[in-house]
């Protein structure tokens, strides 16, 4: 499978990267070399196969919906990079 | 006897029966990580002050009435992906240099719960991604063994630690094979739980489906003792099983393999495997047999898949994950970036090393609409038959022997500039993570380099008790444990 630098820059984006053109070109060539491994997979008939998404068969966990004690709003803002009073703060989103 | 030589199980017995005070074993524990430290590299962080004062505290509240708890004043070391509270958790990434969890992950409340001593925080590959410490933003640690190897990874920092009498014994956490491969490399022993057996709250999430913590220690009946302090189900865990924890120190018992069928799959044992290590596997499975072993041939035919799987399904998992990494509301944040968007892809940038920023790219790939079905879906379902692979063989048998890496630890920035020779190292451990089985890595020889060679056992989930009743078996009717690096 042959990723070309275009699609690298495509997936950069999707996955919010910013990749520097040093780096496109690097990772084109090691996807591609991995993605032609991965490939090998196609020799392995899975025509009806269910797909295993955990290994513990469960589906859904669920808890009562009570109030319990949670991370004071100082705890939850101590890492924050910027806060303006108990809010996180981040650039301007709408002009 | 220098406490640092002592083995946890060792060392609880000597604090239980009073022989031996907290600060005592926090003063020898220090000692010996000023001696070796500069040269190991283990630790991102070592808590010198906090131990010495929790140490304190423990002596004194052991005044009046001498009343301890199975982890009091037990100098444990503690992967820097799991978070503990007040304590800086890094993942070995410049993104959370300066995090400072405010929690716990469940398996460091038990321990405190107990009173344990946190020694540090020990170096992995930047969020537990690699097999060498190399992709640590903080550089590299280094095998006790040979200062010029890696200790594997991504646990290397707790294996280094282990080995190098750094700690008593040390948690680790293994999404591929990331405590097996380092004990190996380290000749330590390292228990990978079955997916379930013990919470993940709070281990920083690499692939929610694969990862499992677990022991890193300096024999089996260590590994079966802390075992036992974190296993269990716990609510903040969705995915941690509803099975009771058996006493696990039980199951050393009966020091036989009587009545137990033992599998070597032939697919294991096929080329590319060092002479050496398939030498010493093989010999050890002999004495396995002469323990009351029956040995049989089985098959595990889609194992050369096993590799391609992984790197679908854990760097998709992983770029689902990764993506709470975007400079809002803790660790790093880029500055001087004039949007939102410029916000995200600017700290991500700064943030996370070559190898994640490569998973990332990948997994992604492997999501995005047009090769969802011909990635993902496709690794899903091949994942499935190794499942199955698994349960057939489990049917004939009840552990499987195998080597735990094809070759003893190699040397710092031999496989660093490719990354699929490198993800091919992880052949003989991936597998067990894809089925989500439990198994042990544990010491079986050593090369003419002097290096450790591994073993692993392979077991139903969550029959660790038999896997553990094998591995001691063995374990006492060997030697390796007797022999230390000299750390020079």
């Amino acid at each position: 499978m042959e990723i070309t630098k275009q699609e690298v820059e495509k997936v950069a984006k999707l996955a919010r990267l910013q990749v520097s053109e040093s780096e496109v070109a690097v990772f084109a060539k090691q996807l591609s070399q991995i993605l032609t491994h991965v490939d090998t997979l196609k020799k392995y008939n899975t025509d009806g196969v269910e797909p295993t998404a955990t290994v513990l068969g469960q589906v859904n966990v669920f808890r009562d919906d009570v109030v319990r004690p949670s991370l004071s709003v100082e705890q939850a803002l101590a890492n924050a990079p910027e806060r303006e009073a108990d809010g996180f703060c981040v650039p301007k989103i709408i002009d | 006897m220098s406490l640092h030589k002592l083995t946890l199980c060792e060392l609880q017995r000597k604090f239980t029966a009073g022989e031996v005070s907290a600060k005592e074993i926090a003063r020898a524990y220090f000692l010996r990580i000023g001696q070796v430290e500069p040269k190991v590299k283990a630790y991102v962080t070592t808590q010198k002050e906090q131990a010495m004062v929790q140490a304190a505290a423990i002596d004194d509240s052991l005044k009046g009435w001498r009343k301890t708890q199975p982890m009091m004043a037990m100098p444990l070391a503690i992967k820097d992906n799991l978070c503990t509270e007040g304590v800086t958790t890094t993942c070995s990434s410049r993104m959370l240099q300066n995090f400072v969890p405010p929690y716990d992950a469940t398996v460091i409340a038990k321990l405190r719960a107990q009173g344990y001593l946190l020694l540090g925080k020990t170096n992995l590959d930047e969020f537990a991604m690699g097999s060498s410490t190399e992709n640590s933003a903080f550089g590299p640690s280094r095998n006790p063994w040979n200062l010029q190897c890696v200790p594997g990874g991504s646990s290397g920092g707790s294996a280094a630690a282990v080995a190098a009498d750094e700690c008593v014994a040390a948690l680790g956490s293994d999404t591929g094979g990331s405590i097996r491969q380092p004990a190996a490399f380290c000749g330590v022993v390292g228990l990978k739980p079955t997916y379930g057996r013990v919470s993940r709250y709070g281990l920083i999430a690499f692939a929610s489906s694969l990862d499992q913590i677990g022991p890193i220690t300096k024999d089996v009946a260590d590994a079966a003792f802390l075992l036992g302090v974190i296993a269990g189900h716990d609510p903040m865990d969705s995915t941690s099983a509803d099975v009771p924890v058996p006493d696990y120190t039980k199951a050393l018992k009966k020091k036989d393999l009587k009545k137990l069928k033992v599998g070597i799959p032939a697919e294991f044992f096929a080329e590319g495997l060092d002479p050496e290590v398939e030498q010493a596997v093989r010999a050890a499975i002999e004495e396995l047999k002469s323990l009351g072993g029956e040995i049989k041939e089985i098959q595990l035919p889609r194992t050369d898949a096993a590799v391609a799987v992984y790197y679908v399904i854990a760097t998709a998992e992983a770029s689902s994950n990764l993506a709470r990494f975007d400079g809002v509301k803790f660790g790093l944040r880029s500055k001087e970036t004039k949007d939102l968007l410029e916000l995200y892809t600017k700290t991500r940038q700064e943030g996370f090393g070559p190898e994640v920023k490569r998973r990332i790219m990948l997994g992604t790939y492997a999501l995005s609409s047009g090769y969802y079905d011909a990635y993902y879906g496709k690794a899903q379902a091949v994942r499935t038959l190794i499942r199955q692979d698994f349960d057939a063989a489990f049917k004939e048998v009840d552990l499987i022997v195998t080597p735990v890496t094809p070759t003893p630890a190699f040397k710092l920035g031999e496989k660093s500039e490719d990354p699929l020779q490198m993800y091919l190292s992880d052949i003989f451990t991936i597998s067990v993570n894809l089925a989500g089985l439990p198994a042990i890595a544990l010491p079986c020889g050593f090369s003419r380099a002097g290096l450790p060679i591994g073993m692993q056992l392979i077991g139903r989930a969550f029959q660790e008790d038999t896997l553990l009743r094998a591995a001691y078996a063995y374990e006492q009717s060997t030697q390796w444990r007797a022999k230390k690096p000299a750390v020079r």
